[in-house]
């Protein structure tokens, strides 16, 4: 891959007092797609304005293939955005629209129509370009706002949230149309957004980011099944969570016990710390295997009896949840095959689930 | 109730009547009834021996006279001057209050363009006179501070009217403008700057095309308002700067020619109304947008 096309060093913002971004570093490969993940208010969009060039930092470099873009105006970056409400121009056509960036920067007439015409083929809208921008529907007005970026070609294409006014199918469609044009044209991408599975779903890497600062940089897998931080479990996916106190620790493993007295074996931290006083225990939905019989868990290293207390049919997705003591409820994901179909409000079943699919942490005041 | 209300029901028909009578009254008996007897009127001729005729003598006087149809274009061409100065610097301030301020201080900027009017007319253009006649604050300054040796008269020209009108308008012109200002989203003039724009870019394609209908509705309030004024120019204009109104006034009051008087009227109602629908023509815009 080429040089890295985008890094950011140090960067913070602070207002009145208030870190809205701090001493943010990360660096986007050229051509790929990035997104940045955290709840709202966690400083995301503050960073994307600086990217943009709408807010300076207070400290920390914006580089572009090694050069720093701080003291470039947002008109003159190469670097383009989607705004959360696209803002495409209602006064003009989409063809307009299209071409206002060409036209600022002089380009001849012929080249503007051409390129427009280009740009329109490329986000599969060939015939908008007389339409009113009304005229279009959500999804299409969301390829006309990229189109009118991407016909600049940027080298760096900033996204705010832009699927967030869509209905869930258009946007669910969206995000798989967005991940192929962006793998089709190539431009670098970076999103933010607060829906961690469009950042799972779209992104190459992905920046979770909380209270201004960034938790764990990595690839959707390795945030999904190497959380590095509690924030980070919690917020990627869906986790059982419970609070525990630990016992002890060998090979790898922690030995932890809830109040109620349930004990739990999980992952040691992979840099070898070791976990001590009261600490989060993490276990994926997926990762416990629910069944009528105790003989199927029995070789896994943690087991326990529970009770449905609800059932949460959603196709492929359903879940149940238990209660396996006072303290610990546990959502389980209902296995595919139809076996647990039957499953009723109030029957005592069967969990499991192994030991390195579930993560401790200790309890830290902030998260 | 909501069935009472609803104007497709035959009791919603005579609730929407009953409650757009006085509205309607109103309408008819202070403004259709006076204007058709005073249209009625600017067709009389009076002749010899007390007799009345019906003629468009009143009318075609206007074109023959040089005097009044040369006031006319005089004001209608002040009147258009005056609208564009105040459009030039309302959008800025209206740009600045809708956008730039927040909060408390835009309550302040709002009601100071406002304060002006708890005054009245005639009070306001008093004051000009203080400031700018030729023992005034203005003249005198200037001599306190040695720009001029001797008295300066600065009443009495076109340009004193203007200022006058300017002043008097500013608010129907800033009104609409900053509703205009506040319904435009930021993020338009981010995307216009993003995209490569400039301030002046940014300006001409993005802003004016947002903010027209609302520019076109304060240049029509402004435009009606200079034309019909009576008090400004006559007081800061005096003989120098004649205005239309001025010759209605003299046909009703001193020569006692309501006939005359009546058609000058009309006239001016009709000269009036053709000069903004060709202004909306040239600028593209339709009333109903406008008005809306």
């Amino acid at each position: 891959m080429a040089a890295p096309d985008l890094n950011v060093v140090d960067l913070s913002k602070s207002y009145e007092g208030i870190t809205a971004v701090d001493r943010v570093s990360f660096t986007v490969p050229s051509g790929s797609f990035f997104s940045i993940l955290g709840p709202s208010g966690c400083g995301k969009t503050t960073l994307l304005r600086m990217l943009a060039g709408f807010i300076s930092p207070d400290s920390g470099d914006i580089r572009i293939g090694g050069q720093s873009v701080l003291g470039l105006p947002p008109n003159r970056r190469p670097i383009n955005m989607v705004f959360q409400h696209l803002a495409l121009f209602p006064n003009m056509t989409v063809a307009e629209n299209v071409a206002y960036g060409l036209r600022r920067r002089g380009v001849s007439k012929a080249e503007i129509e051409q390129r427009v015409q280009k740009m329109l083929n490329r986000v599969s809208l060939p015939d908008a370009g007389p339409k009113r921008i009304d005229q279009l529907s959500g999804g299409q007005k969301q390829r006309i706002a990229i189109a009118r970026c991407l016909v600049l070609e940027p080298a760096l294409l900033l996204l705010d949230e832009p699927l967030g006014a869509l209905d869930l199918k258009l946007r669910e469609h969206m995000k798989v149309e967005l991940k192929l044009l962006q793998a089709e044209i190539g431009t670098t991408f970076v999103y933010i957004t607060h829906d961690q599975s469009e950042a799972l779903v779209m992104s190459d890497r992905v920046a979770v980011m909380n209270k201004g600062r960034l938790e764990q940089v990595g690839t959707p897998q390795e945030l999904y099944y190497n959380p590095e931080t509690p924030f980070v479990a919690s917020f990627v996916g869906v986790s059982n969570r419970f609070a525990c106190q630990v016992l002890g620790q060998n090979n790898g493993e922690v030995a932890l016990k809830t109040r109620e007295g349930l004990t739990v074996y999980a992952a040691a931290q992979k840099n070898g710390s070791a976990v001590s006083g009261t600490a989060s225990v993490f276990v994926r939905p997926e990762a416990v295997l629910i069944t009528r019989d105790r003989a199927s868990v029995a070789a896994l290293r943690n087991q326990a009896e529970a009770k449905v207390t609800n059932i949460l049919f959603d196709g492929a997705n359903s879940s149940a949840i238990l209660e396996v003591t006072a303290d610990v409820s546990l959502t389980v994901a209902l296995p595919q095959d139809g076996r647990m179909s039957l499953l009723k409000v109030g029957e005592t079943v069967h969990v499991g689930w192994r030991s390195d699919a579930t993560l401790c942490f200790a309890e830290t005041i902030s998260a | 109730m909501i069935q009472a209300m609803n104007p497709a029901t035959p009791g919603g028909k005579l609730t929407f009547w009953l409650l757009f009578a006085p509205a309607m009254l109103w309408l008819i008996a202070l403004i259709i009834a006076p204007h058709l007897q005073l249209f009625a009127i600017s067709f009389r001729e009076p002749s010899a021996g007390g007799q009345t005729s019906l003629g468009l003598n009143n009318y075609s006087e206007f074109f023959i006279e040089p005097l009044y149809w040369r006031t006319f274009a005089r004001t209608a061409i002040m009147s258009i001057v005056t609208t564009i100065l105040t459009a030039v610097i309302g959008l800025p301030v209206a740009y600045y209050i809708a956008k730039l301020t927040r909060g408390y201080s835009k309550s302040i900027l709002f009601v100071a363009c406002l304060l002006p009017f708890w005054v009245s007319e005639l009070v306001r253009t008093l004051g000009w006179m203080i400031l700018l006649r030729e023992t005034g604050v203005l003249s005198g300054f200037l001599q306190a501070i040695g720009v001029i040796d001797h008295p300066i008269e600065f009443l009495y020209n076109d340009a004193t009217v203007i200022v006058g009108l300017v002043y008097t308008s500013m608010l129907f012109m800033v009104v609409p403008l900053i509703n205009g200002f506040e319904s435009l989203e930021d993020s338009l003039i981010e995307a216009g700057y993003d995209l490569g724009g400039n301030i002046f870019s940014v300006t001409r394609d993005i802003i004016i095309p947002h903010v027209m209908p609302g520019l076109v509705s304060g240049c029509i309030v402004v435009f009606m308002l200079s034309l019909g004024n009576y008090a400004t120019p006559t007081l800061l204009g005096g003989k120098n700067s004649l205005w239309f109104t001025e010759q209605i006034y003299a046909q009703f009051i001193t020569r006692f020619n309501w006939e005359q008087g009546a058609a000058f009227g009309f006239l001016l109602l009709v000269l009036s109304s053709a000069i903004i629908w060709l202004g909306l023509r040239l600028t593209g815009q339709r009333l109903v947008d406008v008005v809306r």
